[in-house]
């Protein structure tokens, strides 16, 4: 079995108003050094798996086809045996 | 109660499927509207189904699907209905995708683009005004003598967003088919409610016969609401098809 945790980030080239709102509120804090704030997803999952190889074959498949839309995402993956 | 007619000056009518998912919240509306105001032959789909029972025009509703978990639309274009749906629009049949609809035709790839969060991130519900870019399509061929339609919108996330090519491409091709304008049909930033690139409202895909569209024209298509515009899409749509 292994642990999948999956990171998805929205491409840079399209903007992310959630972090800008964000942003506007680090300006409220003080915090004046905040720059370029992006907020992206993080999933995790487990694939009841020992094939590594298979593994990855299915979290690809999970991310390009469900968890991430290509078109305005990128992805990247760690798998963790448990 | 209308009593139902099967037939327009002797030509069979099309008749309507609204798929329904878990989460649509539109589609009574649009049932409605089909079925009582335009005297319309419409069923419900449901979206486990993996029949379109011999319809002529399947309509995806406005709603949130899923919840919008994950991003609108996305875990709905894996509904089993949608198989169906793809493989109609693949041999030409007639789909139109209002609001989550649209969403969810981006994310099953038979519409280009996607679609994020509104520019001000705040959920955006009023009547904006649509200049129909494209007057040859099927949803749009003789609606005639008005600069702009009244048609409300209700979205967070309706700022439609696509590369420069494919911005290009649907330029070339004449796919959209309405962009946000003034009441005197200018096309001017501070018409656009949500941020989409090029004031875009509407869209087909290359063949013309898929249409997605955030504003819901079943919203004002009812004289006891004071607003019409949305039924001369639907009207216009049944006289195309006819013809």
């Amino acid at each position: 079995m292994f642990k999948a945790k999956v990171l998805i980030k929205r491409r840079k080239t399209i903007l992310d108003p959630q972090g800008k709102a964000v942003e506007i509120g680090a300006k409220h804090l003080g915090l004046s050094n905040i720059k370029n704030t992006r907020i992206d997803k993080y999933i995790e999952f487990n694939v009841d798996t020992n094939n590594r190889q298979s593994a990855e074959t299915e979290v690809n498949d999970y991310c390009k086809n469900l968890l991430a839309n290509p078109i305005m995402e990128d992805y990247e993956f760690t798998l963790e045996e448990i | 109660m209308v009593s139902e007619m099967k037939s327009i000056n002797g030509l069979k009518k099309p008749k309507f499927g609204v798929v329904v998912f878990p989460g649509s919240n539109c589609d009574h509306d649009t049932y409605y509207v089909l079925r009582k105001v335009l005297n319309l032959d419409a069923i419900f789909l449901w979206h486990k189904q993996t029949s379109l029972e011999n319809c002529d025009v399947i309509i995806l509703p406005g709603g949130f699907s899923y919840g919008d978990y994950l991003r609108t639309g996305a875990i709905a274009r894996f509904s089993p209905i949608m198989n169906e749906v793809i493989k109609f629009a693949n041999n030409g049949g007639y789909i139109i995708g209002i609001c989550n609809g649209f969403q969810i035709l981006l994310e099953a790839g038979l519409l280009p683009g996607v679609m994020v969060r509104n520019e001000s991130l705040n959920f955006v519900c009023k009547d904006v005004y649509l200049k129909i870019e494209n007057k040859d399509t099927v949803f749009t061929k003789d609606i005639n003598g008005k600069s702009s339609l009244k048609i409300p919108i209700a979205h967070g996330e309706g700022n439609y967003f696509a590369d420069a090519e494919t911005l290009e491409k649907l330029k070339q091709n004449k796919q959209i088919v309405f962009k946000y304008c003034s009441n005197d049909g200018s096309i001017i930033n501070e018409a656009n409610p949500n941020g989409s690139v090029m004031n875009i409202a509407g869209i087909t895909n290359k063949q013309g016969n898929v249409m997605g569209m955030m504003p819901h024209p079943e919203r004002s298509s009812d004289s006891v609401l004071g607003k019409m515009d949305g039924s001369l899409i639907f009207r216009a749509m049944v006289n195309n098809i006819l013809n």
